[in-house]
């Protein structure tokens, strides 16, 4: 007999060494979140993912799948968590979104829309954050950093190049590059690494590919980010393109 | 009819776009009309609210009158409804949050590129400016939200009318956006 976990309360089959969102994925449930990537070595950071296992609160991205747990996913206490968690990310930072080059294809943007966000809730930040435009083909702006440590995981994983790093803790967490300058174009960051094109929000850009295509007809324009997840954790190879890029070269390409 | 529904509206620290999107229901204002009347609002030229079922903010607050005309609305209108980025999170407005005011004001009125005859402002009739831009939600106490850089015309249709048809507001995935 295979081995099985619920989610509210509907039985889903795990292989030995998946975690719970691995599990959740195979069988097309959505668990939101940001941080994960399934390629990557899960860091459970961001806390959008957290789910009820057994009556007590874990990462799902992070926590393995054991027989016989009973797991709440969609419940209107988590999604309310969700909602809050998702409200402090955007007020820690400077997310100004009509004037991202990342709207529309934005996740932090998609998750705030899946949950129905419709406020900040908390008073506004505005941390002084700097942007790093020193690279020939590709730009950070700090402003949009939520931590989440992709490029970091890209960059090392895939890229084996070590370009990004998260330096000091609490207010003070902030993204580092690999150069005595503190400044990308003096690491050997090229705008063909993963690390350059996994960032899920606007902190990561390549220059020059703003605007190719129009604000309103991207991807989250039109899908929610429920379904782009799970349509592209269903048959995508290990190296390809994160889930945001190839639905949107996939969008390009059917001229939506 | 006889008691009809008092909306009053107002840009604080916004560009009057939300208004001309509100304006883009086109037709379907003469269907609002049968139902709704406008107090204070740049549609009217009234200007101080007296009392008002719904209140619409477009803009964060920037000055010091803008704190004023919040709090009025705030204190007339039994709904107070935040309209647009600018008004939910400073929007375009606070970026200037980053840069200490002097320097803004040296930048646009004494240093700045073509500027003729520099001096900065300073007519006793002209609203201080504050130091920082804020979101509205920081002054008063805020009901609804309607994200969107401008909420869409559609988003004002569905808001205003399921206030008014008595149901409580909510906005579907393909009407709530950022941009």
């Amino acid at each position: 007999m295979s081995k099985t976990i619920t989610i509210d309360g509907k039985t889903i089959p795990f292989e030995e060494g998946q975690t719970i969102m691995d599990a959740a994925m195979a069988a097309g449930v959505y668990i939101p979140h940001l941080c994960h990537q399934p390629e990557f070595t899960p860091h459970g950071s961001c806390k959008l993912c957290t789910v009820k296992v057994n009556g007590r609160n874990c990462s799902a991205c992070t926590y393995p799948a054991i027989s016989g747990q009973e797991v709440l996913n969609d419940t209107e206490e988590l999604i309310n968590d969700r909602k809050k968690i998702t409200q402090m990310l955007f007020v820690e930072g400077n997310h100004f979104c009509p004037s991202c080059e990342k709207t529309g294809n934005c996740q932090l943007q998609a998750v705030a829309y899946h949950l129905n966000m419709l406020d900040n809730h908390f008073p506004l930040f505005y941390p002084e954050r700097d942007v790093d435009a020193s690279h020939p083909d590709v730009m950070i702006d700090h402003n949009r950093c939520i931590f989440c440590t992709l490029c970091v995981r890209a960059s090392h994983e895939k890229d084996g190049k070590d370009v990004f790093a998260i330096s000091g803790r609490g207010i003070h967490k902030h993204l580092i590059v690999n150069a005595e300058s503190g400044l990308l174009k003096d690491t050997d960051m090229a705008a063909t690494d993963q690390a350059a094109h996994i960032c899920p929000t606007g902190a990561i850009l390549i220059k020059r590919t703003g605007y190719q295509v129009p604000i309103g007809q991207r991807i989250y324009d039109h899908e929610q980010i429920d379904q782009v997840s799970l349509a592209a954790s269903g048959s995508r190879p290990v190296s390809a393109l994160p889930p945001s890029m190839a639905v949107g070269t996939e969008n390009i390409k059917n001229g939506k | 009819m006889a008691n009809k529904i008092r909306v009053a509206t107002t840009s604080l620290a916004g560009c009057f776009g939300c208004h001309m999107s509100f304006l883009d229901i086109d037709e379907r204002m003469l269907q609002l009309a049968e139902v709704v009347e406008f107090d204070r609002s740049p549609i009217t030229d009234i200007e101080h609210c007296t009392n008002c079922d719904i209140g619409l903010i477009e803009g964060g607050v920037c000055n010091s009158e803008n704190v004023h005309v919040l709090r009025e609305f705030r204190n007339n209108c039994k709904i107070l409804v935040a309209v647009g980025a600018c008004a939910i999170n400073g929007g375009l407005p606070a970026m200037r949050n980053h840069v200490p005011l002097e320097e803004c004001l040296n930048e646009a009125y004494l240093d700045g590129i073509g500027v003729e005859n520099p001096q900065i402002p300073n007519d006793i009739e002209l609203p201080l400016l504050l130091n920082q831009v804020h979101p509205i939600h920081e002054i008063v106490k805020i009901d609804y939200y309607l994200p969107g850089c401008p909420p869409s015309a559609d988003v004002f249709w569905k808001f205003l009318t399921d206030l008014i048809e008595g149901r409580e507001p909510s906005l579907p995935y393909e009407l709530v956006h950022y941009d």
